[in-house]
């Protein structure tokens, strides 16, 4: 098999599940909209500051989301073995890598679009616009890489709640600063503003895909 | 059937080590008259302007520390010898201690200075980060059962985790900069009079060779530990 139909089997068989259950994406659906609900009692989303708070809030439900759809992946991944076995085939890891971050993107892409609709009827804030989306693809491509990475070597270890969060945050500073300023600014019109954000996620998704595809194989030698 | 081919490390110290030891010993005592009794009062700040010949040192040495988890974390991946990882969980230990003194001695220090205890300017919360990551590390080590898968997970972390600090401390420098700040935060006041640059060097050394001799301690212990962890295993296989 050649490693591009290597990588469309794995995509396929997560979405092909993913559909069956469907329990991924509307958990973290459902992390994701109550987030964005508890955000609003907890600061101002109708006001004037909303922007601010409203791409505060919708990273901080992004990221949450990310986290628990990593865990759940991994948990069904684990299942009859299912993860053992794509590593015993003759698959290059860097092939699994990119399958496995494709699919969990398409689940968060899903999620976030709903999180966006959200946002811009309830808080009635403008996301609807390409450099609001540009922001929010590249921020999530930043913080799925590093999830993909981290989910693989969390994924036999009993604290996996834990540890995966505490990997995940602290190098997820600067996608997570960088989302949220651009979005903030995409969102006030200051479309100029956003550009070196938008360059700063650009180059730390392209970086940390490189590094992951790389580091992957170091992972996953079982 | 396993067969313990290591020779038992005799317990006696090596003589280089104790060398180090009385150097260290000798020239943080030296750091420790200077900073008291031969560095000038400043002026603007007062007595407790002396943390920052303690600060300093510490501030390098947290990411000198995090530099060489990043050097021996390739050369395990590549090499695969116990000693790099040895090596790595050393510096993973001193490196965590110092970036918690460096939070503390800036806190301090910050407290009458700035009026504060804590302020997000961008060193210090790229300095806050690496705990969190050094935190991080110490964690995946603990909670992965496996020694050796352990090792090389960590050996992954160490080296993504040094990559993203220079692009954290960008992106929080950029944070701070990009929406400017009322206060401006200085750690150093105007150029220093000769006697202070002396007393920062020679402490800065001082730690220097400290840092070096409890790494070394550090991983001389790291060794006797998977070394008595083997011979365990040896037992339990033939016993």
């Amino acid at each position: 098999m050649s490693a591009w139909s290597q990588f469309t089997a794995i995509v396929k068989r997560d979405l092909l599940l993913e559909w069956r259950a469907r329990e991924l994406v509307l958990g973290m659906l459902v992390m994701t909209l109550l987030t964005l609900l508890v955000f609003n009692f907890a600061f101002d989303l109708s006001g004037v500051q909303r922007a601010a708070s409203g791409s505060g809030a919708l990273w901080v439900a992004i990221v949450f989301a990310t986290l628990l759809g990593w865990g759940r992946a991994v948990a069904l991944d684990r299942q009859e073995g299912a993860w053992e076995g794509l590593l015993l085939s003759p698959v290059e890891r860097p092939v699994i890598f990119i399958a496995k971050l494709v699919s969990m993107l398409v689940f968060v892409t899903i999620v976030e679009l709903v999180a966006l609709l959200v946002l811009a009827v309830l808080f009635a804030l403008p996301v609807l616009q390409p450099g609001v989306l540009a922001v929010v693809g590249l921020g999530t491509l930043g913080l799925c890489t590093l999830g993909t990475l981290f989910a693989a070597m969390t994924a036999n270890v009993r604290s996996r709640e834990v540890l995966l969060p505490a990997l995940l945050f602290p190098l997820a500073v600067p996608v997570v600063i960088g989302a949220v300023r651009a979005t903030t600014l995409e969102l006030n019109g200051f479309t100029g503003d956003a550009a070196p954000w938008q360059n700063l996620l650009g180059g730390f998704a392209a970086l940390f895909f490189a590094l992951g595809a790389l580091t992957f194989g170091s992972v996953t030698e079982e | 059937m396993a067969t313990v081919t290591n020779t038992i490390r005799r317990p006696a110290t090596a003589a280089w080590l104790s060398v180090l030891a009385a150097l260290s010993f000798l020239l943080v005592a030296l750091s420790v008259v200077l900073i008291f009794l031969y560095a000038p009062r400043d002026v603007a700040q007062g007595e407790v302007q002396r943390l920052f010949y303690l600060h300093l040192p510490t501030a390098w040495l947290s990411y000198l520390s995090f530099f060489i988890i990043f050097v021996s974390s390739i050369l395990y991946l590549v090499r695969r010898h116990a000693r790099w990882d040895r090596l790595a969980r050393s510096a993973a230990e001193l490196g965590f201690i110092f970036t918690t003194l460096v939070l503390l001695t800036g806190s301090i220090w910050g407290r009458p200075i700035w009026g504060t205890w804590w302020t997000w300017d961008a060193r210090l919360t790229t300095t806050l980060v690496l705990w969190f990551i050094y935190l991080g590390y110490f964690l995946l080590r603990a909670y992965v059962a496996d020694p050796e898968r352990g090792a090389r997970y960590a050996a992954v972390l160490g080296i993504v985790g040094f990559v993203d600090i220079p692009i954290i401390h960008m992106s929080v420098r950029w944070w701070r900069t990009l929406h400017p700040q009322p206060i401006v935060v200085r750690s150093e006041g105007p150029a220093m009079p000769p006697e202070m640059l002396v007393t920062v060097i020679v402490t800065l050394v001082a730690f220097c060779i400290l840092h070096v001799f409890l790494l070394a301690v550090k991983y001389r212990i790291e060794t006797t530990r998977d070394e008595v962890i083997e011979l365990r295993g040896a037992l339990e296989q033939h016993g």
